[in-house]
Formats: structure tokens, C-alpha cells, sequence
């Protein structure tokens, strides 16, 4: 009790400097926060992804396109429950910069393999029976201020011309990994339209969203869909939507791996700040140290005092830094609800922020600990005056 | 003369050196000293002469090269570091020059200190601290931090921290350095009543003359050599 009584003072005895390096500790631990849950948001995706879900696409690339008549094939092979048709349509809401993922689905087979996409019954029907009409997310509806009923125009980039929408339904996410901010329409909307305008694009899909019967045949399943396709003219690559939402990922991973690299060299700078602080203080304090020793106080004590006032400093630090993480994370969340759909703090992070404050405190009080520990009594006792 | 006190403090030819860089400087060489229990030993010499080295190997925080340090009949020289701070920690009370107390504890705290290593419960250490402190007058300083007190007050709490523990022998080096002439007094007069009311013995290290005067021994160290006067 007394020795922790002793680290408390101990670490407040020079106030500006003790405040400032928990200062440094909480914006260190706050942007170590941020950045683990912008790659956290990176893997959003995969991390939302059923096993039960396959993704077939074109074999060269997900620019080329399937024909839709590949769909009646794939739902006779043994094992595959439901298909829907799927296109990434890139339109344009406005402006360049109101971006958000729209995409043309089947809407009965796309929702069942979608759960945790909740759709009100009313909505449900209202979607479903008009071709015209499209759903979106509730994050995606705040935002924009829309209104069930609302025509919402999207500017093709892929598929040329204005396209009109009405919004038939809101839907909600199931849990907090599920995306939000989604525009779902009729696929066979953007067909009809493209049979008219562009008939060569006509009766072709990006991609089919496969549900199968059991997750642990995924391997055997897809294999068996690809092997329908072999040698065609369009040739298939089936995978699980894990394995595809990964292959999205690695487009980017440099992206990730700089940001990860980043928080991690955060961390090293906070260390070195602390590691700075301590080596000051102990130098101040080595007459007392050598004053302890002398009462006969061993090094375990002396290691006791100055890691337990490192720890002190950069859990203060850890504590506030995981508090500011939430609000700051709020505000990025919707600023950047555009990029990142689901930005939530995981708990695997809360635990990172708290060994990287063990690991800092830990790494500062070790070289000043080994000086103070070492030094002779006479010596240290001659520093003071 | 005939000493019928027995022997605290036996040093038989005790040399120490020290290494600066290639260099090799002797600072005690063949030193030989004997102090019987209950006296108040005044130890002088010019800077440079040895005399805090002395006192440094009589407490156990310096190693001899060679020669023979023996307090209350134990061998220190023979000893590891760890037994070393066990044996301090029972048997040394250190008075410095510059009080050296813990700025961040109050006085209680400071006297409580050395007390942590012993096996006594709370309530006891607080008793001895309590004693401890009356001792050397400042019960009513207590919880003063040592900011909080003049040199000499912040001297007594050094003294009530050093004999807190009832060790065998007091050392201090230089005690009255850094005070005026009357907390001066008041320190050497307290030291005094320690060795005279309690037992204590104290060696104690001085440029002050005038401090000297209140010691029963005083020993000269000049050039390694010990002259009593």
C-alpha cells in the first residue's frame, strides 16, 4: 500500500511533465483506435460474409459479364439452394462525391440469401412487386434525407443514361456488422432497359450470389458449377463470399498493410516519449534511489517504483485514449460513411490499446530501471546537493 | 587507556582504491581503527582525504580492496550485496548532509520508511515512527511534507528516520553542512542526547570543528593516516 502510495506521488510529482506524456499516450492510443478500426472497416466485408454464400463471376475478371442463362445450370447442381443475378451498377447520385454501393439483384432470391438484410413485410411486397422500384439502407436514407415513395435518379456510369428509381423500402441491418448503406434494385429492370438501349449488354449479369445447402461442401459445390463452364466462352470462377470479398481486399492490401505499419509506429513514438520521460525522471530521483538502497530497499523495489509509475502514466493515458476512441469514432463514422459503411469499435481493439499501454509503460521503465538498479549507493548519494 | 566498552566498529588494514580511467587512485591504505559501543566518533580531514570512504565501508555501502570491516562482530566485507541490504537495513542509520528526504512524503512517511522492511504491522510502525519523532521534538510536524520544514526540522526527521529502526550504529556524513549555526547546535545537541539517553553510536563526518567538540573521539585522516587527537 505504502510502495503504491509512494508510484501515485511519485508519478505526479512533476505535474506539466506527467500531463503532457499522458496527453501524448491518449492521442497515441486514441489514433492506434482509429486506425485498427479503419482496417477493421477494411474487413468489413469478410467479416460479414456467410459461409453458406457462394459467388460465381466471369473466370478472366469481374469486368466481364456472365450470360444470365448460366443461372438455370448453377441451380441444378446438387447442393445449390437459391441463385440471384447480380450487377455492380456504379451510378452516380448527384455528384461524384455521394458515393455508395448500387447494385441490380433479383429481389425474392437475393433478400432469402440475405437475412440480415430486414425488410418490413409491406416493403418487402412494395419492392418486390414494382420493377422500377429500388430499396436502400437506413444509414443510406438519413443520409440523404429521402423519403419512401421518393424518385431517386442515379447517373449510370457502367450503364449509361439517367436512371429513375422509387424508393419502395428501408431496411435495417440484422447486427452491427451488416451494411447500411446499400441501393438495391431490380436486376431485371437495368436488363429490360439495356434489351432497349444497348442490346449486346442485354440478358448478361456481373455475377451470381449462390446459396448453398451446406457450407461444408462449398469446395465441391464450386467446383462443380465451374466444371459446367469449362471451355465455354465465358468461363466461371466460383468462391466463397468470404474468399471473395478477400480477393476485393488484396486489391488494397498495400493501403492496409501502410495504415497498420502506421499504428504500429505510433505506438513506437509514444514509446519513445515515455521511454524519455522516465529516464528523466529517474535520473532526478537516482539520489533517492541510492537512498533507498542504502536503507536496504533491494532492485526488486527500485523496479517495483519505476515500472509501477511508467504503467501508471500510460494507463491514465490507455483509459482516456480508449474513452476519446468512441465519440472521435462517431464523428468518423459519419463523415466517412461513404467509405466506411460499418466503422465499429471491436473489443479485439479495446484489448490492443490496453497491451500496447503494457507494452509502452513496460519498454520505457526498462533501461532507466537497469541504470538506477546498477548504480552504486556512494555514487548515486554523491548526485544530491 | 583501558576501554571497557565493547568493540563496534573493528578495521584492520583496510585499503581502498579507486579507478579513474587506466588510472589507480589510492584513497585508504592500511588503515586501522577500533570504536567501542556508545561513543560519538568525530571523523576529520581535508577534501579528498578519505574520510566519507571511510565512513561509506563502515555503513557497507562501498566495498574495501582488502583489510578487515567489522560492526557488531560481523564480518560486512564477507558479505553478498543482498545480505549487505539486510544487514544495513538493520544495523545503519544514515544522517546526510543534505537530509535527503523523500520530497513527495510527509515526515511520518519518511520516518516510516526504513520500517517497511521490517515485519512490524501497521500499528506498530506507526508507534515506533510516533517514538521516533518525539525523539527528536517534531511530534507536532507530522504530517508536514519536508517543503513544509526548516533545514534543521527537516534534519531532525532524518534523524528520528535513521534511529527509527534501533541500529547498531549511526553514520553521518557532514550533518550540520548545510545548516545555520543555531540548528547546528540544536542537531549536534540531539545527536549527543542520543548517544548519552539511548546508547547510539555515532560516527560522524565533519569539516566543523566546532561540531567535532561534541564528539568523545576525534580522529584525524590525512594522507591515509588515522591520528586521534
Amino acid at each position: 500500500m505504502f510502495i503504491l502510495k509512494l508510484i501515485l506521488k511519485n508519478a505526479f510529482r512533476h505535474k506539466l511533465r506527467t500531463s503532457l506524456t499522458i496527453l501524448g499516450m491518449t492521442i497515441a492510443i486514441l489514433a492506434f483506435g482509429l486506425l485498427r478500426t479503419v482496417v477493421d472497416a477494411w474487413y468489413a466485408g469478410v467479416a460479414a460474409s456467410s459461409a453458406s454464400r457462394l459467388v460465381t463471376r466471369n473466370a478472366i475478371s469481374l469486368v466481364f459479364s456472365l450470360p444470365i442463362s448460366y443461372k438455370e445450370k448453377i441451380q441444378q447442381v446438387e447442393g445449390v439452394k437459391v441463385v440471384s443475378a447480380g450487377s455492380w451498377f456504379g451510378g452516380i447520385y448527384i455528384d461524384e462525391k455521394n458515393f455508395f454501393a448500387n447494385f441490380a439483384v433479383e429481389p425474392k432470391p437475393y433478400l432469402e440469401l440475405y437475412p440480415e438484410i430486414i425488410l418490413s413485410p409491406e416493403h418487402f411486397q412494395a419492392f418486390v412487386r414494382d420493377r422500377k422500384s429500388a430499396i436502400a439502407g437506413r444509414k443510406l436514407i438519413d443520409k440523404y434525407g429521402w423519403k419512401i415513395g421518393d424518385i431517386i435518379t442515379l447517373k449510370g456510369t457502367i450503364f449509361p443514361g439517367n436512371w429513375d428509381f422509387v424508393l419502395r423500402g428501408l431496411y435495417k441491418g440484422r447486427d452491427k456488422g451488416t451494411d447500411e448503406t446499400m441501393f438495391l434494385f431490380h436486376w431485371d429492370y437495368l436488363n429490360e432497359t439495356m434489351k432497349k438501349t444497348v442490346p449486346r449488354r442485354a440478358d448478361q449479369t456481373g455475377f451470381f450470389m449462390i446459396g448453398i445447402k451446406y457450407p461444408e461442401l462449398a469446395s465441391e459445390i464450386s467446383v462443380a458449377i465451374d466444371k459446367l463452364f469449362k471451355n465455354s466462352l465465358a468461363e466461371t470462377l466460383t468462391e466463397t463470399e468470404k474468399a471473395f470479398q478477400l480477393g476485393f481486399i488484396s486489391m488494397t492490401e498495400a493501403i492496409v498493410v501502410a495504415i497498420q505499419l502506421v499504428s504500429f509506429v505510433i505506438i513506437i513514438i509514444i514509446m519513445a516519449v515515455v521511454a524519455n520521460t522516465m529516464s528523466m525522471t529517474t535520473r532526478e530521483r537516482i539520489g533517492e534511489y541510492a537512498l533507498l538502497k542504502s536503507m536496504g530497499f533491494g532492485g526488486r523495489h527500485i523496479t517495483c517504483l519505476i515500472f509501477g509509475e511508467s504503467l501508471i502514466i500510460t494507463s491514465i493515458g490507455c483509459v482516456f485514449g480508449i474513452i476519446a476512441t468512441f465519440p472521435v469514432a462517431d464523428i468518423f463514422s459519419t463523415a466517412l460513411s461513404t467509405y466506411f459503411p460499418i466503422f465499429n469499435i471491436a473489443p479485439a481493439t479495446i484489448y490492443m490499446d490496453i497491451a500496447a499501454s503494457i507494452v509502452v509503460g513496460t519498454v520505457a521503465a526498462l533501461f532507466p530501471t537497469y541504470r538506477s538498479v546498477r548504480i552504486r549507493i556512494a555514487d548515486g548519494l554523491r548526485r544530491i546537493g | 587507556m583501558e576501554n571497557v566498552k565493547p568493540l563496534i566498529v573493528e578495521i584492520k588494514n583496510l585499503s581502498k582504491s579507486y579507478r579513474r580511467g587506466s588510472q589507480i587512485i589510492p584513497v585508504l591504505e592500511d588503515i586501522n581503527i577500533e570504536i567501542p559501543e556508545g561513543e560519538f566518533l568525530a571523523l576529520m580531514g581535508p577534501s579528498g582525504s578519505g574520510k566519507s570512504t571511510l565512513l561509506n565501508l563502515i555503513a557497507g555501502i562501498d566495498k574495501a580492496d582488502s583489510g578487515l570491516v567489522k560492526v557488531g562482530g560481523i564480518d560486512i566485507a564477507a558479505l553478498s550485496e543482498a545480505e549487505l541490504a539486510g544487514w544495513r537495513a538493520g544495523n545503519v542509520g544514515f544522517i546526510f548532509q543534505f537530509y535527503n528526504l523523500i520530497p513527495v512524503l510527509t515526515a511520518f512517511e519518511n520516518v516510516e520508511l526504513p520500517l517497511l522492511l521490517t515485519g512490524l504491522s501497521k500499528k506498530e510502525r506507526h508507534e515506533h515512527v510516533e517514538m521516533a519523532l518525539r525523539v527528536v521534538n517534531l511530534s507536532d510536524r507530522m504530517e508536514h511534507y519536508p517543503a513544509q520544514l526548516s533545514g534543521g526540522q527537516q534534519q531532525r526527521v532524518a534523524i528520528a528516520r535513521a534511529i527509527v529502526t534501533d541500529p547498531t550504529i549511526l553514520v553521518a556524513d557532514e550533518p550540520t553542512g548545510d545548516l545555520d549555526r543555531v540548528s547546528a547546535k540544536e542537531i549536534l545537541e540531539l545527536m549527543e542526547r542520543l548517544v548519552r539517553e539511548l546508547g547510539k553510536t555515532i560516527i560522524m563526518v565533519t569539516h566543523d570543528a566546532r561540531a567535532a567538540e561534541k564528539a568523545h573521539i576525534i580522529v584525524h585522516l590525512e594522507k591515509g593516516v588515522l591520528s586521534f587527537e
